[in-house]
């Protein structure tokens, strides 16, 4: 698994990248109400805001860690947003995408990295 | 937290692992580890604690409780008169321009009004009070006052653990009553939309009082995040966000906190401030209404949001004032101003969200029934 300074990890699946958020930013946003994901296949530039979450507190973006089109999306996360808070790194992932670059995954920290980078 | 200021239970709230954020210029608890939506739901089904120290608590005394009373009209457009002996009453202060600058609760203490104003506002409270009624009356600033809020359905029964004397008291009384050895102001009343209790106590009694009270099976902390989704499901407003100086009492469906008395025709009509506006509101009718506002879909819609009549082009018929979503109601409940005209409940509109327009439901308030003990 991979993770990026955004809160996102990724995990490959295939010869595609399933993203979600980590444990860490699901606490951080607080109980999770509304998720609202893109259209499959839709291509997308790193950085990009494909997903849409709102908690309790505020809104939030999730931007594309990377560039390529999304593949699959996790539609059960529409009707259950809180799942996000349940299993953040599980059950709660967000999009499966085909990665266009697969140099730009290279930035991406591992896990020891991840947690010393949120102290 | 640089120059915030803290209230008796920080530390408190400290311990009990609160996330503590500056509002109103104190770091107050705006969730404990149990979260924003089960401290929300712990509040409705049992019974929630929460600081309000921050609010202003105001004793104003004189020769007489009619003196007191009279000269407080002056400031609210209420019947402050009227209020019978350790009675409760909501009202705020008015402008010249029939806008409100704060809403509080008045309390009428043997021959004194006790008064508990917004934090945001209570040092332009004080200087209002101060400027009207000294110095023929007195106007205390209590500061070595805590409050404390106990709101749920399980409030009587763990405040009666306490002191008995808690179960007889109705919604609006106000009584002293012991609580561990210290005697405090309690009220039965608070901004939940449940039943419950207002306590003011000294402030270095109220760690003892607030651990004494979460001892009780059922009581929880409850912070400002799900204090405030507790008041937008209740239908109540939130000053600075749903009613503020430039806008009056009848355009924020605030009249019936109005009495008769105070009323064109009434004994005591008139004499506070933007009476005149206020009366012609009452008479004619007003621009824009403050109104619920159910969104259909799951997507929150939060102060800010723009109204529209339709669901491309139209035209612009108001905005949200407070929204988020509403644990109790399992999804996003809102209120905001919008035109007269379309104001009825039932009324179908939409709010922009991302750029999108997403239909939404103009709706009675509360969205919850109102659970107090009348």
């Amino acid at each position: 698994m991979k993770f990026t300074e955004e809160h996102e990890w990724l995990r490959e699946d295939g010869d595609e990248m399933i993203v979600g958020i980590t444990a860490h930013a699901a606490e951080q946003l607080g109980d999770v109400v509304f998720v609202e994901l893109p259209e499959e296949g839709t291509t997308v530039s790193k950085d990009d805001e494909v997903v849409v979450i709102e908690s309790v507190k505020a809104a939030s973006d999730i931007l594309a860690p990377v560039d390529g089109e999304i593949t699959e999306v996790n539609s059960a996360l529409t009707d259950n947003p809180g799942m996000v808070n349940e299993d953040p790194q599980g059950e709660a992932w967000f999009f499966k995408m085909k990665i266009s670059d697969a140099s730009q995954l290279d930035d991406f920290m591992d896990e020891a990295a991840y947690q010393k980078f949120i102290g | 937290m640089n120059g915030l200021k803290r209230t008796p239970l920080y530390d408190l709230h400290v311990e009990l692992g609160a996330k503590m954020v500056p509002f109103a210029g104190y770091e107050m608890p705006v969730q404990y580890p149990m979260g924003v939506m089960k401290e929300h739901l712990q509040t409705r089904q049992q019974v929630g604690l929460f600081d309000v120290s921050h609010m202003g608590q105001v004793l104003i005394s004189g020769p007489s409780w009619e003196s007191v009373a009279q000269a407080f009209e002056s400031l609210v457009p209420m019947d402050v008169l009227g209020l019978e002996e350790d009675r409760q009453r909501y009202g705020f202060f008015t402008n010249d321009a029939g806008g409100i600058e704060d809403d509080l609760m008045f309390a009428r203490r043997g021959a004194g009004l006790f008064v508990v104003v917004n934090a945001a506002c209570k040092e332009a409270d004080i200087a209002r009070m101060r400027a009207a009624l000294e110095p023929d009356l007195s106007v205390t600033e209590l500061a070595d006052r805590a409050l404390i809020a106990l709101q749920g359905p399980g409030a009587e029964v763990a405040l009666s653990k306490l002191d008995p004397r808690a179960a007889g008291m109705r919604f609006m009384d106000v009584a002293d009553l012991d609580l561990g050895g210290v005697t405090a102001w309690v009220s039965r009343s608070g901004y939940t939309g449940e039943d419950g209790y207002e306590i003011s106590v000294a402030a270095d009694a109220a760690a003892a009082l607030t651990r004494a009270l979460l001892d009780v099976d059922g009581v929880e902390p409850i912070g400002l995040g799900a204090r405030d989704s507790l008041r937008l499901e209740a239908g109540l407003c939130l000053y600075g966000h749903d009613i503020g100086p430039d806008t009056n009492p009848v355009e924020a469906a605030l009249t019936w906190a109005i009495q008769k008395v105070r009323r064109a025709g009434g004994d005591r009509a008139g004499g506070f401030p933007g009476a005149d506006v206020i009366f012609d509101a009452l008479a004619e009718g007003v621009q824009r209404k403050r109104v619920g506002l159910l969104p259909e879909g799951r997507a929150p819609m939060r102060e800010g949001v723009a109204l529209f009549d339709a669901e491309e082009g139209g035209k612009l018929i108001g905005l949200v004032t407070s929204g988020g979503f509403g644990p109790s109601v399992g999804g996003p409940v809102a209120m905001g101003y919008v035109t007269a005209d379309l104001a009825a409940a039932g009324t179908a509109i939409w709010g922009e969200v991302r750029g999108k327009r997403l239909p939404l439901t103009v709706t009675k308030l509360p969205f919850v029934a109102a659970n107090f003990k009348r």
